[in-house]
């Protein structure tokens, strides 16, 4: 789960680092209203999605008046920003921070991340901030150090310090440094935080060390032992319908083919999409249903694949193995019956009892195409797909 | 031989008398697997389907002479049910259990390490389906009869996807020596490196096949590892081809989040490494039957 900027830099300030003095505003009056309660003469007005490089999409203005803040928070408010994070669709901004401007003297890159590979905390850090790591990492790979953390003792002082100097930090910030790293560590272990990213981190010409952003990404499967977090959640930044099969246990991404997918296990139905693709389509879906896919799941199931109107063919593809395939039969017979389905409907069943399985199927009458292979069913489904374009083509001509 | 598992292998269930554990144990005792009792704590001195019930993994080691544990502890409690076994001295743990926190499972790696390597208990998942050796014992949630016993070791993240493989061997008589679920977390108890070095030695294995996804690098350092230390051929699939970048697919640990890392990039490498690819998950089967056939 992702938290917002703001979400993030409430929580570091909790651990002894420093940001800059901040409020959040719906509207554009409330965004003046912040900038008279902080003072000054420079605000950043910062749309708040779940993205990075949001000030390249136009998300960040600086702004020197109230009339510029209230006409960048109009402009922000509502606006479907788009980065390279957020896909096409992009994420609409509905809430901003406006922050008291910082007068930069050198801008940083820290980041601290569970490293799949050494099974450690790394802490990640550059002297080039601003840009973003991935840039860096293929343009100046030198210019990143990368400390691993022994998760038995934790983040050591002297691990803070070679990071600190590897920023290029002066001996007079040195303890204020160590005490922001060792800071960002503890909030990452008290809170089961999987990625933490401040960029930039910027030392001010006052000399200061302040986050200038931040970006925190907590482990889903530890939300239940972090309550507080969980309540950070902003649905409005998620996919509505990746939210509602979160809510019925269902596992869902929405892609942008048209032939929806109904799969169990994840590996499946990751082969099942890049045979589609293979066979010359595009999935609509990735689509999890899991071990349990009783009757009531599999017609959940059906409405969430069905709820995208461009889906112009559907394909079931189940693997029974604790499950049997003349339950799974039932359950899809009686979705169909349920659900007035306008597009076809291709059924592969394999695993324990699908001889019976693929009898229900054949004898309930309804249209449903049945393939005993993977790659006859994906067949099929690009097939199938290909008829109804091809028919709604020469219904508009 | 097989690995990890045989017909003679002292099986525990922890997490034995709640509802899932109950169902999976009758499950391996069908098949054949030597289960020798459970652990649910608390309810040590009870008899669950007619095998004794231990309050503690040490009860179940010197009691009962448990050697393999399989865990269907909930996520909350199911990395100290993991350092129980480990200490207790079970050699072989597979932990079914799905969602476990990846720091929970960064602090189970820490003190597996801690013992030296021969004393180390081997832990394969958590999230998998677990080990089968056709034929002789399951310790796992698959289902058994799609498995022709054999000589073919698979070693893969995921459960239906595996059984898919087994399904078209099975249709071409190719049967399988043990089949590995490491699972689909991003911190995982054993590698497909590390489960490679282990068909490596065993004398039954002739080829074997790993079923890789997005995300991670372990499946190109399988390949590295088997360039460089294997005599049998390894053949791979990598599924996600279509996965878009930065998103998760159902798996917490299949996501693309750096160079290398999408299936692409992954076949790719491993084909530069001399593995063998599956051009297609329908094509495993037949991918397997074509590296034996010119052996």
């Amino acid at each position: 789960m992702d938290i917002h900027e703001y979400q993030a830099k409430d929580i570091l300030s909790g651990y002894g680092v420093k940001i800059a003095e901040g409020g959040l505003a719906y509207s554009p009056e409330d965004a003046v209203q912040r900038t008279r309660e902080i003072g000054g003469h420079v605000w950043a007005v910062k749309a708040q999605i779940h993205s990075g490089a949001r000030g390249k999409a136009g998300g960040i203005k600086i702004c020197k008046t109230h009339d510029e803040v209230q006409a960048a928070a109009s402009e922000l408010l509502g606006k479907r920003l788009v980065t390279h994070q957020t896909g096409p669709s992009g994420k609409v901004c509905s809430r901003l921070y406006v922050e008291a401007g910082t007068d930069i003297a050198k801008e940083l890159y820290f980041c601290l991340l569970v490293d799949r590979s050494s099974e450690r905390i790394v802490m990640v850090g550059s002297a080039q901030g601003g840009m973003e790591i991935e840039e860096l990492a293929i343009n100046n790979p030198d210019a990143i150090t990368k400390i691993y953390i022994e998760p038995a003792v934790g983040l050591q002082d002297y691990q803070a310090r070679e990071m600190a100097f590897a920023l290029g930090l002066q001996a007079e910030i040195l303890s204020h440094a160590v005490k922001t790293i060792k800071g960002c560590y503890r909030a990452l272990r008290d809170l089961d935080v999987s990625m933490l990213e401040i960029n930039p981190l910027v030392v001010t010409r006052n000399g200061e060390l302040v986050a200038l952003d931040a970006k925190m990404g907590i482990d889903d499967n530890a939300l239940f032992r972090q309550l507080k977090i969980s309540e950070l959640r902003d649905k409005t930044q998620e996919d509505p319908r990746e939210m509602a099969a979160a809510d019925r246990g269902l596992s869902y991404v929405g892609l942008d083919g048209d032939i929806g997918c109904m799969i169990n296990g994840a590996g499946l139905a990751m082969a099942t999409m890049d045979m589609i693709k293979l066979a010359g389509g595009e999935p609509a879906n990735f689509l999890d249903v899991g071990g349990g896919a009783s009757a009531e799941r599999t017609e959940k199931a059906f409405r969430l694949v069905l709820a995208d109107k461009g889906v112009k063919a559907m394909l079931v593809n189940i693997f029974a193995g604790i499950n049997r395939c003349d339950w799974i039969a039932e359950g899809v017979v009686q979705a169909v019956r349920k659900i007035d389905m306008k597009v076809p409907l291709i059924v592969r069943l394999s695993g324990t009892n699908v001889e019976e399985g693929r009898r229900i199927i054949a004898e309930s009458g309804l249209p449903i195409i049945t393939a005993d292979t993977l790659a006859e069913a994906a067949e099929k489904a690009v097939q199938a797909r290909n008829e109804v374009v091809a028919k709604e083509a020469a219904l508009e001509i | 031989m097989a690995i990890f598992i045989n017909e003679t292998t002292r099986i525990v269930v922890q997490g034995f008398t709640g509802k899932i554990g109950t169902f999976h144990a009758q499950d391996m005792i069908n098949y054949g697997s030597n289960v020798v009792g459970g652990i649910t704590p608390g309810k040590g001195g009870q008899i669950h389907l007619g095998l004794p019930v231990f309050n503690t993994a040490k009860e179940a080691v010197q009691q009962a002479g448990a050697e393999a544990s399989i865990i269907f502890v909930p996520p909350a409690f199911a990395a100290d049910s993991i350092m129980e076994a480990a200490d207790a001295g079970i050699k072989y743990c597979v932990a079914i259990t799905d969602g476990i926190p990846t720091q929970d499972m960064m602090t189970v790696k820490n003190f597996l390490r801690r013992f030296p390597k021969d004393q180390r208990m081997i832990l394969t998942g958590p999230n998998c389906a677990g080990t089968i050796s056709p034929g002789r014992a399951m310790l796992g949630i698959m289902p058994g009869h799609i498995y022709l016993p054999g000589n073919v070791g698979i070693v893969g993240r995921s459960g239906t996807l595996g059984y898919e493989a087994a399904d078209q061997m099975k249709r071409l008589g190719i049967g399988v020596s043990s089949s590995v679920g490491i699972g689909g977390d991003p911190i995982n108890g054993s590698s497909h490196r590390d489960i490679l070095e282990h068909f490596e030695t065993d004398p039954e294995t002739k080829v074997v096949l790993m079923i890789g996804e997005i995300g991670g690098p372990q499946e190109v350092e399988a390949g590295l590892y088997a360039k460089e230390h294997m005599t049998k051929p390894v053949i791979a699939y990598i599924a996600g081809l279509t996965a878009p970048e930065g998103r998760r697919m159902g798996h917490a640990g299949a996501i693309i989040s750096s160079a290398g890392e999408s299936a692409a990039e992954k076949v790719a490498l491993l084909k530069d490494l001399g593995v063998v690819i599956c051009p297609t998950p329908a094509a495993m089967g037949d991918t397997v039957a074509a590296v034996l056939a010119a052996m």
